[in-house]
């Protein structure tokens, strides 16, 4: 039976949402803001800096000539679409065997795997720091790649996992009655049918990869940072340059907030881990 | 051709039995129904046949050839799944074109053969379109044209019809009996309804407890079950048994009758009961009668309206001829 929501309570509800959506929504806002003003104009009171200041494109431009765009765009999306394509090739497998061919501790593994997401990765730095620099992965993009593979691993295993058990076993049953090989069965049944799954999978993944930043602040310098290192490195010892700050965030999250907005529904479907069908 | 034999087939799961060591033979061209209650084990045994379980220990043989590690595939037998199992992604037509399409048919023969079993079941204006667009017994034509396609060695049912509607569920009943005719193929049917096996099958399998407790002909199995399990199983209502002094007059530990092998007067008869609930299907009537020396309920069937209401007196006497009489341990005696 649906209840009964009288308007008054329909009103309240929806101005407090929309407060809190706002709320959310800030910070975003007022980068987007300050990263078309002057830096003395960034400083300024709030209101001054809404009212009584020009918009300019300066800090675009100095973000451009100060540092190499491109290279961090171009380094971001090698190490966010490199990692998840690795991780798809190790998942894929892991999930397919945990999915349909369960072991009696598959449930085990699958807890244990996420266990590691709950260790603080700043207590696994100096050990993975000292292999990185005897392997020589130091500031490399394959470095970065396959950790962020591996941080992400879990989560991708489990995403699927959750998918490929959505499939119902009588119709992978079928086709195998109908005289699928596994290679047939797999490619023409399973993989069409969990497309959609795989697809949110990617997507969050090279979201996740994308806005990592701890791990890329702390194993790469120059050759091999990406975006979220641009970002910081705009914060510096001689002072905080909020307009250019602001705009290398604006340019350092407009791609993937553009991606994002447009597999909204694959997303939605990927966060809420198979829980809504 | 379409012959399957089961050797001393057994199947465990972990360390439970689900089905001790039996045998069964299917004979070319059966309609053969497998029917028990549920869990009894009949599904597994029908999936040991199909291959998507193993066996755990024992052998199939199909048309004389050993099967028993033969993968689905390899087999040659086509299945129709309870819930359909469509391939939701594919049109009807590449559903039905799938089995032929991984046997690696020209697609000129592919088309042949679709048409012709779309017309048989009625789809042929359905074929582009998905399976979420289809009613349940459309889904479940495009199950059986899957599964026709294949022109198999023989064709197992999962319990097709459980979940259609009623009316579809006669309708498709007589469609199956129809395409068994028409094909003349071997059948392995699976259900729990035992107004499906007794209407379809040639060959009933009664199983309990993954243990075949009887196989025959509809009507044997009516007029002459072997223990009490399959006469309380096959017919509606259920047999009437009676235990103590009265089956003793008969020589037999527990004695059963039919609702419908009972006649009733107002005034005489060999038992005395008290009506208690009716059940009026207009065609017939079933009375629920309470008999204080029997000690337990009997149904009696009678033919159209008899005007008896609750608490009413009436008399009962079960015809000498259809009394089945069995031992202490349940089994029939001859």
């Amino acid at each position: 039976m649906a209840r009964a929501v009288t308007s008054s309570v329909k009103i309240t509800n929806t101005i407090i949402a929309g407060l809190f959506g706002s709320l959310l929504f800030f910070p975003i806002l007022w980068i987007l803001i300050l990263s078309f003003k002057t830096e003395e104009d960034a400083i300024r009171a709030p209101l001054e800096i809404l009212f009584s200041s020009g918009w300019t494109l300066e800090s675009f431009s100095t973000v451009q000539a100060r540092s190499d765009y491109l290279k961090h765009f171009s380094n971001s999306v090698i190490i966010s679409l490199g990692s998840t394509f690795l991780g798809l090739l190790v998942a894929v497998p892991a999930a397919w065997s945990m999915a349909f061919v369960p072991a009696k501790r598959t449930k085990n593994v699958l807890m244990w795997m996420l266990s590691t997401k709950m260790l603080p990765p700043v207590g696994v730095l100096v050990p993975i720091y000292l292999i990185f620099r005897d392997l020589g992965l130091l500031d490399s993009r394959l470095g970065l790649t396959v950790v962020l593979m591996l941080i992400n691993l879990p989560i991708i295993i489990w995403m699927l996992y959750t998918y490929f058990r959505e499939i119902p076993n009588e119709i992978l049953e079928a086709a195998r009655m109908d005289g699928a090989s596994l290679r047939s069965e797999v490619l023409y049944v399973l993989t069409p049918m969990a497309v959609p799954g795989m697809a949110s999978t990617v997507l969050l993944n090279i979201i996740l990869a994308w806005n990592e930043a701890f791990w890329t602040l702390n194993l790469t310098a120059a050759q091999a940072a990406p975006l979220t290192a641009f970002i910081a490195s705009y914060s510096s010892p001689e002072g905080l340059f909020y307009a250019k700050l602001s705009a290398a965030s604006v340019m350092a999250i407009a791609p993937i907030l553009i991606m994002g907005w447009f597999s909204q529904k694959q997303l939605v479907r990927g966060l809420t881990f198979g829980a809504v069908k | 051709m379409g012959q399957i034999t089961l050797k001393q087939v057994s199947k465990n799961f972990d360390e439970l039995t689900v089905i001790p060591p039996l045998n069964l033979q299917i004979e070319d061209g059966e309609f053969v129904v497998f029917v028990g209650p549920s869990g009894c084990g009949k599904s597994t045994l029908l999936r040991l046949i199909a291959g998507l379980e193993d066996v755990t220990e024992g052998a199939i043989f199909i048309d004389g050839q050993d099967a028993t590690t033969l993968p689905p595939a390899k087999r040659g037998l086509a299945m129709v799944f309870q819930s359909y199992a469509l391939y939701p992604h594919m049109t009807v037509r590449k559903n039905i074109a799938f089995p032929l399409r991984m046997a690696g048919l020209e697609k000129a023969e592919q088309d042949k053969r679709i048409e012709s079993a779309a017309k048989a079941l009625n789809l042929t204006d359905y074929l582009d379109r998905k399976p979420s667009q289809l009613s349940g017994g459309q889904r479940q034509r495009v199950a059986i044209g899957r599964a026709i396609v294949r022109e198999p060695k023989a064709f197992l049912f999962d319990e097709p019809l459980s979940n259609l509607d009623a009316a579809l569920r006669v309708g498709m009943r007589l469609e199956i009996s129809e395409l068994h005719k028409r094909l003349a193929t071997t059948m392995i049917y699976v259900t729990h309804d035992q107004v499906e096996a007794m209407t379809m099958a040639d060959k009933i399998v009664v199983i309990n407890a993954g243990v075949i407790e009887q196989v025959g002909s509809p009507l044997e199995l009516y007029r002459a079950p072997k223990n009490l399990f399959v006469a309380g199983f096959i017919g509606s209502p259920k047999m009437n048994f009676i235990e103590g002094e009265r089956a003793s007059e008969h020589g037999a530990h527990t004695i059963g009758i039919r609702p419908e092998h009972i006649d009733v007067s107002e005034n005489e008869g060999r038992w005395k009961g008290t009506v208690g609930l009716s059940e009026h299907l207009g065609s017939d009537t079933f009375f629920h009668i309470q008999d204080s020396s029997l000690q337990r309920q009997v149904t009696v069937r009678v033919s159209g309206e008899v005007g008896f209401a609750q608490g009413d007196t009436i008399y009962m006497t079960p015809r000498p001829n259809m009394i089945h009489k069995f031992d202490s341990k349940g089994d029939r005696i001859q």
